[in-house]
């Protein structure tokens, strides 16, 4: 038994062959970069104008900040985990299925281990890429108040590397590309309302406080990148890049041996 | 001078779950040679070619490549072996120039070599024209082409083919059977898998036929067909007359019904069934060389595999 669950965490063997992966990934990515540069250009926009003037007319200040400045951060962090989680489960799920690009792969000096790896760095790196367009998009809108926000793109690698890590679980054990509806609609979508994004979770009871302290990522993301983006700092925020320094192994050992178990027989 | 041991398996045995795969087979592939696997869907081919390139975890027994263990030392092995799988699993994000480009990546290839060597296995299969086409606008044919020209990007010492000319028609076959004799002249060696007797027949030093993950029978293809259908094979229109006549004609000679067909397999020399038919007619006779298939029929049985 004691081996059974050791074997979901055996540490991954990796080289420097993980960025080979890594970059086969961006090499795709760049030759549709026009198309890939609109969602992260154009979303903030609609959210910053709909909600942020429109919704925020009606709404009081949330934890100190005017409406507007309270949710821009959070579109920051919000497209942290779609980017790098729809990466790693429909983006490594076509690849690992339908274009059997993993198995091309590891036919070459490449182990599984390091094409997953791989994997996860190229969504972590998604992340970076579109958080930091809406970070640009923000601060053109004049809601950037403190010079941490530099600090945002090295916390948006960490914080993609999480949820790819956790979707490349999901891709792991889904038995088809329609069961990501699950995590999509049961995990991210109720992240995406109950992480203090749009709206401080203190007005909510306090078991949904602590469930959303303790089961969702994107809470401690959205904190961070709070804070970062005005300036406001406190100690508190050092448990939340504890949680992301303490998940994000976790998940990424765990789901390199979830995809071995599920392609190496 | 005795042939050198490239590949080695020694009791080798592959289990999915309840499922035997490779149930305990022995062989050796020599350098240089063309080896084949024959057998039917299921009969445990491919797995078999999995485990030589290191894809997949032997479950007992023991497998060398080039003296080199595949359970310890599976990245040197992968280093050597092209691979040309079965499925189509091509890059469709990039151009045909660029699957080899990102596979020589994987392999280290420095880009100045690899855009040398890229062109060149253009040329050698045929696809210089289509050098900056996206995957999907080739054809079946072209694809299979540009998979070989992907497996050779490492100039590899062994080349592992799995089903090469599935679903190809005639011409494209051919070209891949000539590409495949100037590799073998080149001094490559030869790994692959087929259930066309032909192309076993044409490219293969020595074959093995495998069934329900055993191999059941071993050689040289010309010595195997000699060994259990003979040289020559009378097939007539079946008749239960005939199927008695041919029987006392022929007493130790094995007698089979297909279909609407009946044929007579012989140890006995060549012109033993024209000199039969010499002196009685029958309707719609005709003798043949025995083949390849004859044997893979015999040794596997004629029943439907899923």
């Amino acid at each position: 038994m004691k081996n059974k669950v050791t074997s979901y965490f055996k540490l991954p063997q990796l080289t420097y062959r993980v960025w080979r992966v890594w970059r086969r990934d961006q090499d795709v990515f760049m030759k549709t970069y026009r198309v890939n540069f609109i969602p992260p250009l154009v979303e903030p926009l609609f959210y910053l104008v709909g909600l942020g003037f429109g919704l925020g007319a009606f709404v009081q200040p949330q934890e100190g900040l005017p409406y507007i400045a309270f949710i821009a951060p959070a579109l920051v962090a919000t497209s942290m985990m779609y980017s790098s989680f729809f990466e790693c489960t429909y983006g490594s799920f076509v690849r690992m299925y339908y274009q059997k690009t993993f198995d091309a792969i590891i036919a070459t000096p490449l182990s599984l281990e390091e094409v997953i790896a791989g994997e996860l760095l190229w969504g972590a790196t998604k992340s970076l890429i579109n958080s930091t367009i809406v970070l640009a998009v923000i601060t053109l809108f004049g809601l950037v108040s403190s010079p941490l926000f530099l600090l945002i793109p090295a916390f948006s690698f960490l914080v993609g590397l999480l949820f790819s890590a956790i979707a490349m679980c999901f891709t792991a054990i889904t038995p088809n590309i329609d069961s990501f509806n699950y995590p999509s609609f049961l995990f991210i979508t109720p992240m995406f309302i109950l992480s203090g994004t749009f709206f401080s979770i203190t007005v909510l009871p306090i078991e949904v406080q602590v469930f959303s302290n303790v089961f969702f990522p994107l809470t401690h993301a959205v904190t961070l990148t709070r804070a970062l983006t005005v300036g406001i700092l406190s100690p508190t925020l050092l448990l939340d890049l504890a949680w992301f320094l303490v998940t994000t192994p976790f998940f990424f050992v765990l789901s390199i041996n979830l995809m071995k178990k599920r392609l190496i027989k | 001078m005795k042939p050198e041991v490239f590949i080695r398996a020694e009791n080798l045995t592959k289990k999915f779950r309840d499922l035997v795969a490779v149930d305990n087979i022995n062989f050796q592939v020599f350098k240089g040679e063309c080896f084949g696997f024959l057998g039917p869907n299921g009969a445990g081919k491919t797995t078999t070619m999995k485990m030589i390139h290191c894809v997949l975890p032997l479950t007992a027994g023991r497998l060398t490549v080039a003296g080199m263990d595949v359970a310890k030392q599976g990245r040197e092995i992968k280093k050597m072996i092209g691979v040309a799988p079965q499925e189509d699993n091509l890059d469709p994000d990039f151009t045909v120039f660029h699957n080899l480009m990102v596979y020589a990546c994987y392999f280290d290839i420095p880009k100045p070599e690899a855009q040398k060597r890229a062109d060149e296995l253009l040329r050698f299969v045929q696809l210089e024209e289509k050098k900056n086409v996206l995957i999907d606008q080739l054809s079946s044919g072209m694809k299979r082409r540009l998979i070989l020209a992907r497996a050779l990007i490492n100039e590899p010492q062994i080349l592992i083919l799995d089903e090469p000319t599935t679903g190809l028609d005639p011409q494209a076959r051919h070209l891949i059977w000539d590409k495949v004799r100037s590799l073998q002249k080149q001094g490559v060696t030869i790994v692959l898998t087929t259930h066309y007797m032909e192309e076993a027949a044409q490219l293969c030093d020595r074959i093995v036929i495998m069934d329900s993950g055993k191999i059941v029978e071993e050689g040289a293809p010309g010595d195997l067909i000699k060994k259990h259908v003979g040289e020559e094979v009378l097939e007539v229109a079946y008749d239960e007359e005939v199927l008695k006549f041919l029987k006392s004609a022929f007493p130790d000679a094995r007698l089979e019904v297909v279909g609407d067909r009946i044929q007579v397999f012989t140890n006995q020399p060549r012109g033993v069934f024209a000199e039969v038919l010499s002196k009685f007619s029958f309707k719609a006779a005709m003798i043949r060389d025995a083949n390849l298939e004859d044997v893979f029929l015999k040794l596997t049985g004629r029943r439907l595999r899923e």
